[in-house]
């Protein structure tokens, strides 16, 4: 193989924007004053689960809003799944899904009228079938007929776990996925996101507090301070990189502004 | 769902399974269905008495039997149209559920024609009761009026819809905070469609506002019917015109309100 050929046969820019499931490049969105998101660049190969970290304000749920199409950049360009947001949004909503604290599924409707409805909206075949396997998978069955406003918040955390599945999403943005779960049943949930993964090859992107969460999940993690992406790595090298043990004591450093001494050290 | 897809196919799937969300709700609650009978109920009875009462101290109103009566009819198909429309979206609000619908393939077309159709469907539960009631107590029946209620229907519900498509992207772009406006902003309409008096009876001025408003024809049709015996069709394709360029107008509002409401960041916070 000559070099010619090397050089040819290497992936350009625009094939790893293609390819990735998402392509994120200068992002920037401006609130008034506030930069909110502040030139991100950033791409995620399909199959991956990646964490985005960051404090309150750090621009997480913005970032994963503006992928969504749900908030426009004031710069910027957004890739899912081959298609721009939100321009081309229309070709891939139904490849996608999402769970998020800030949207609740309708309170007087049960588990099932629910599913009924946003498997319909997402064209899901054999629906009925589907709502029995999530209802199986995601451990539904003793509510499955009750209203979703007398749920626990640990059962509306899974109902809305099983509305992002419905669909069978290639794409899946998280948003605390497991805030409000008890451990074990929040273990439980990790557990069937990594099934979910490996059994459909789908990305996950999750934004989480929970550090423990992040490192056991993540094969990449996105940390974000004051709108910028502070730094991008998988969580062992980055742990390294800090001198520290776990992510959350490097999610201590970044918050505290003990960043650069300790990227210095490590470096 | 973005505005830029709405040139692609629009799906009845999609829009049935909003349909079915909003029966399933409607279903699960007695006070929502009680409260579409109660009102339109109380309007008739009050109305009703109001015009047997002047019915039998004035010759006029002896003749014009029923306009009283039959404008109360109207403006309810009107206001509740619009109530129907918009009390649909506001639930999706109220449930925090806005989101879940915005990252959906569901497309603002078909939200909107899921929400025009839930005004029929909680317009005629509301409505038919309180015909029926006007025709058991006041001997007045609106079907009398025969194909041109059609018409006055027609010109009705596609007001109320425009209002209805409006006021929803205010409340999408302003969050709940603007939630008043889907309950007064029909009111505002009502002194200036001239329901319960002909558009004569307004200043010179006002009566061009009067009749830029599809309703003002709707409800002078109906009087021409009941007291001058004439369905004016005139004033019928004139509404139908007016009612085309609202229609239009409003979808296009809707839109522009999404869009400002998506650069704003205000479908994450639809609350005050």
């Amino acid at each position: 193989m000559t070099e010619n050929d090397k050089a040819s046969s290497r992936p350009t820019v625009a094939d790893r924007t293609l390819s990735a499931a998402i392509a994120v490049d200068h992002l920037v969105k401006v609130y008034k004053q506030t930069r909110a998101v502040d030139d991100i660049s950033f791409s995620l190969p399909r199959g991956s689960i990646t964490g985005l970290l960051g404090g309150n304000g750090a621009g997480k749920t913005t970032t994963i809003a503006m992928i969504m199409g749900l908030v426009l950049p004031t710069s910027g360009r957004v890739q899912v799944l081959g298609h721009r947001m939100p321009e081309d949004s229309a070709s891939v909503l139904g490849r996608m899904n999402f769970e998020s604290p800030y949207v609740d599924m309708p309170m007087r409707l049960t588990v099932r009228q629910n599913l009924t409805v946003f498997g319909k909206l997402y064209a899901v075949k054999n629906l009925a079938d589907r709502i029995a396997e999530l209802a199986e998978d995601l451990d539904l069955g003793d509510f499955i007929d009750r209203a979703n406003g007398k749920l626990s918040a640990g059962q509306k955390t899974r109902v809305a776990l099983a509305k992002a599945l419905i669909n069978q999403p290639e794409l899946l943005l998280l948003d605390e996925p497991t805030a409000s779960l008890d451990p074990d049943t929040a273990d439980w949930v990790r557990a069937h996101l990594e099934r979910y993964r490996r059994d459909n090859n789908a990305t996950i992107l999750l934004a989480s507090h929970n550090m423990f969460e992040v490192e056991r999940l993540c094969d990449r993690v996105i940390i974000m301070k004051r709108g910028r992406i502070e730094d991008d790595d998988t969580p062992e090298a980055i742990m390294a990189r800090y001198n520290r043990a776990t992510l959350e004591e490097v999610f201590l450093d970044v918050a505290r502004g003990r960043v650069n001494g300790a990227k210095e050290v490590a470096r | 769902m973005t505005d830029i897809s709405l040139h692609r196919g629009i799906s009845v799937h999609r829009i049935g399974a909003m349909i079915l969300r909003y029966w399933y709700l409607l279903m699960s609650s007695w006070p929502r269905l009680l409260e579409l009978l109660y009102w339109p109920a109380l309007q008739v009875i009050t109305w009703g008495f109001l015009q047997l009462y002047i019915a039998e101290n004035a010759n006029f109103f002896a003749r014009a039997g029923g306009t009283l009566i039959g404008a109360v009819i109207l403006w309810d198909i009107l206001f509740r149209g619009q109530l129907g429309f918009s009390i649909s979206f506001l639930e999706e609000m109220w449930a925090r559920n806005i989101g879940n619908l915005m990252m959906s393939p569901l497309k603002p077309i078909e939200f909107l024609l899921s929400l025009m159709v839930m005004s029929l469907i909680r317009l005629a539960i509301g409505i038919i009761p309180m015909t029926l009631l006007a025709l058991v107590m006041f001997h007045f029946n609106v079907y009398a009026l025969g194909l041109p209620l059609i018409a006055f229907f027609c010109n009705l519900i596609f007001t109320s819809w425009s209002v209805g498509i409006f006021v929803s992207g205010l409340v999408l772009r302003n969050g709940l905070g603007a939630e008043s406006i889907v309950w007064t902003l029909m009111f505002a309409i009502l002194p200036l469609a001239c329901v319960y008096y002909p558009v004569s009876v307004l200043p010179t001025w006002l009566q061009y506002v009067a009749w830029a408003l599809p309703p003002t024809y709707a409800f002078e049709g109906m009087r021409a019917l009941l007291i001058e015996r004439t369905f004016r069709t005139d004033l019928m394709l004139e509404a139908l015109a007016i009612n085309a360029v609202l229609l239009f107008a409003s979808f296009g509002a809707f839109l522009a309100l999404l869009r400002s409401a998506r650069k704003h960041g205000s479908l994450l916070s639809s609350g005050e």
